[in-house]
């Protein structure tokens, strides 16, 4: 169970993994997570599924190794297994066909968008993708987004690959140039923070998929817990996508900080 | 068999008949009640070994000498499972610790649990002839608990009569008190039983909500062991509705479902400040605590406050600041909107807090939190209650004094307030009803709308104690029994 089936670098700190969770690949959506549990003293980290293939029964994870555990999870080899594996969870993306989506991730976040642009695209929509990171080493997944994407932007920090600048300056370009009907974002909480901002000005509808703290991830805990449209939800159970215009990221920022 | 059996728990047997006349109900209610030895509370609050170390045999033979063997004993009305109480009891007094275990066994799936978490003085304990006479009961959980640790310390199981298998597979959703309950009785009844389990550990609630002060894992996973000899397979790490459908269940051949998937949500009270860093529900401070072992060599970090307020007053909070104790914090509070004595916790929990150095803040209902610059809590304001009269359940409703509101100065909050039920399982089914509340809605029979799909525990009464939710464990599976026998 849960063994890896083949691992390979997006970059030095970030892994993807091919896991054999048959049930798993089989259940899960586009949005949907899985928690993972590395070692017997291991934390519950949420992942979210960034692929899956029900043949092979496996599921994709990619995982940033930006802590005590992501640090483990990425250490692993191929043959080696994760300890805890649970999940599809969460509530799946809302695929519907709305027109044009622009669908922007921000570094490891392109990975769980993937799987909603290319149902984005199976739907019908005219897709265009900005997929945005530091520089051009951290950009992840340009081909496979490619291949389902009408249109895709790159942008850097440093100008390494694509254009110059953040991931709004991409958004309001392609907002400012044509008609969007709704904008997909997952990414670091701030960078979701500014997309959400800006797509407010425009007024265009926008959803976001939050990562936060979670233990349990079955809504049993309410670690997750998030303020939206003023009142109190629960990532796990509710989300993990919401209406990013309602979403109190400033809280939800100060709440990831709990543990630092 | 069956003699053996009738010789163990008839009130006529011989044995028994001999006990009631060796001496006088005199010289029986003269015997003083047994006391519990327990860790010294000073030492306690720096360990986290179990509080009560249970009765030694000649303490046990004794309190068991207290029990008349009434005719119509009252105690058995009592208890949720109607444990054979009388029959249990007058074993331990001849000294067939072996026998008063097989008789547990017999109604309970988890007597070492039940006999430690059941809330016996609202229970058997309440219908004891003895309250009529103004003396304490007979220490009914104590001598269940002695008779159960006895069995599971001597390492040989009595025998459980298993029925010839069916090749009926069972389903159940949860390995809490509901889920285990359930599962002896399917598979003693002889169908193939596999209980589903959402995180990484068997056991619910057992393991992940319950101190290992008040409930040690080890008796948990005794009782997991004699179910696994008898046959139930777990398999943890799968989410009824979410890994596996129901329908993907019945593709796999299960032909009947129990749902005892527990409680849900925590609740929260909506004030401001409730998001603030350092206030959280019990389940999350618990369940990183007990389950993932946090500050106990896990990698899962917790909150460990100096000042810390637990919110409620029930068994929850009482486990949840005994902990706080026991992780360090200084003043450790129980703010609670009304007076102890309407208290929902065991008396026996809120003694021990009180003990180990608990203060009660009662009459007080938080009503804001307040942070720092970096977002974590500092303080509570409360406002001072007074009683009201009584409200729907009994209890005189707490009710603000105008202009009564004082700052307390936290750094942890733990709220407890109860929990709402997981729409999990409930929104994944098509078809099954629920109420208003979001619990499933059973008949008598805890079957639901779908007729293949039974429920209890937490899910379907939103809040209950263990031995409430392995009642309906058993109620389910003897109606599942005769549902897979008659299709109704």
């Amino acid at each position: 169970m849960n063994e890896i089936i083949e691992k390979s670098h997006f970059s030095e700190k970030v892994v993807k993994l091919t896991v054999k969770a048959p049930d798993i690949a089989k259940a899960r959506r586009p949005g949907h997570f899985v928690i993972v549990r590395t070692g017997d003293n291991g934390e519950r980290i949420p992942l979210t599924i960034a692929d899956a293939d029900t043949a092979s029964g496996t599921i994709t994870l990619v995982v940033q190794d930006i802590g005590a555990s992501t640090h483990l999870i990425c250490g692993l080899e191929a043959g080696e297994s994760l300890t805890d594996v649970v999940g599809p969870l969460g509530r799946a993306t809302d695929i519907r066909n709305v027109g044009t989506v622009v669908c922007c991730g921000g570094g490891v976040g392109v990975a769980p968008l993937l799987p909603i642009i290319k149902a984005m695209k199976e739907a019908g929509n005219r897709v265009i993708s900005v997929l945005a990171a530091r520089n051009k080493d951290l950009i992840i997944l340009e081909d496979q987004v490619r291949q389902w994407s009408d249109e895709v932007i790159i942008m850097t920090d440093d100008g390494s690959a694509g254009t110059k600048g953040l991931v709004t300056d991409g958004v309001e370009t392609v907002i400012r140039r044509e008609h969007v009907d709704e904008v997909v974002t997952i990414g670091p909480a701030v960078m979701m923070k500014f997309v959400a901002l800006l797509t407010k000005k425009y007024n265009v509808p926008t959803i976001c998929s939050l990562n936060t703290i979670m233990v349990d991830g079955t809504g049993m805990c309410g670690a997750c817990r998030v303020t939206v449209g003023g009142k109190m939800r629960f990532v796990c159970v509710d989300g993990p996508e919401f209406d990013a215009h309602q979403v109190d990221f400033d809280e939800m920022l100060m709440r990831m900080k709990a543990y630092n | 068999m069956k003699d053996n059996t009738d010789q163990k728990t008839s009130r006529d047997a011989a044995w028994r008949v001999e006990l009631r006349e060796a001496i006088t109900a005199r010289e029986r209610t003269s015997i003083p009640r047994a006391t519990m030895p327990m860790l010294d509370a000073a030492a306690r609050v720096h360990n986290n070994e179990e509080v009560n170390r249970g009765l030694d045999a000649v303490q046990a033979v004794t309190e068991a000498t207290r029990c008349l063997d009434c005719p119509d004993p009252q105690c058995v009305t009592g208890c949720p499972v109607g444990i054979d109480i009388p029959g249990f009891i007058k074993n331990i007094q001849r000294g067939d610790f072996a026998a008063a275990a097989s008789v547990l066994r017999a109604t309970s799936a988890l007597p070492a649990v039940c006999g430690r978490v059941c809330p016996q003085e609202k229970q058997c304990e309440s219908r004891c002839l003895y309250n009529k006479m103004k003396k304490p009961a007979v220490a009914i959980g104590w001598l269940e608990r002695f008779a159960a640790d006895t069995e599971r310390l001597s390492g040989r199981r009595a025998p459980v009569e298993k029925a010839p298998r069916r090749n009926i597979k069972i389903a159940i959703a949860g390995s809490g008190p509901a889920g285990l309950a359930c599962a002896g009785d399917m598979i003693k009844l002889g169908y193939d039983v596999t209980v589903f389990e959402a995180l990484h550990e068997i056991g619910g609630v057992l393991k992940y909500g319950i101190p290992e002060f008040r409930l040690p894992n080890a008796v948990v996973d005794a009782e997991l062991d004699s179910l696994r000899q008898l046959g139930v397979e777990f398999r943890k790490d799968c989410v009824i509705g979410r890994t596996l459908s129901y329908e993907d269940l019945l593709n796999e051949g299960f032909r009947a479902v129990f749902v005892a998937s527990g409680a849900g949500l925590p609740r929260f009270m909506g004030i401001p400040g409730e998001n603030l860093i350092g206030v959280m529900s019990s389940n999350e401070y618990l369940t990183r605590i007990n389950l993932m072992g946090a500050g106990r060599g896990g990698m899962t970090p917790v909150c460990t406050g100096r000042r810390v307020a637990v919110v409620g007053g029930g068994n929850t909070a009482m486990d949840s600041v005994r902990t706080a104790r026991r992780m360090g914090a200084e003043r450790a509070m129980i703010v609670y909107r009304r007076s102890e004595a309407e208290m929902p916790a065991r008396a026996e929990e809120v003694a021990h807090a009180k003990e180990e150095g608990v203060e009660f803040l009662t009459l007080c209902n938080p009503i804001e939190y307040r942070g720092d610059e970096r977002g974590h809590v500092r303080s509570m304001i409360v406002q001072r209650m007074e009683l009201g009269e009584p409200g729907p359940d009994g209890r005189r409703s707490p009710v603000a004094i105008p202009g009564a509101t004082d700052e307390i100065e936290v750094d942890e909050v733990i709220v407890s307030v109860g929990v709402s039920p997981n729409p999990l399982i409930p929104d994944s089914i098509a078809g099954l009803e629920v109420s208003r509340r979001g619990t499933i809605t059973v008949n008598d029979d805890m079957q639901s709308s779908i007729p293949a799909i039974f429920a209890g525990g937490d899910i379907v009464r939103g809040g209950a104690t263990v031995i409430l939710a392995m009642g309906d464990g058993r109620k389910a599976a003897a109606a599942i029994h005769h549902y897979l026998s008659t299709g109704m």
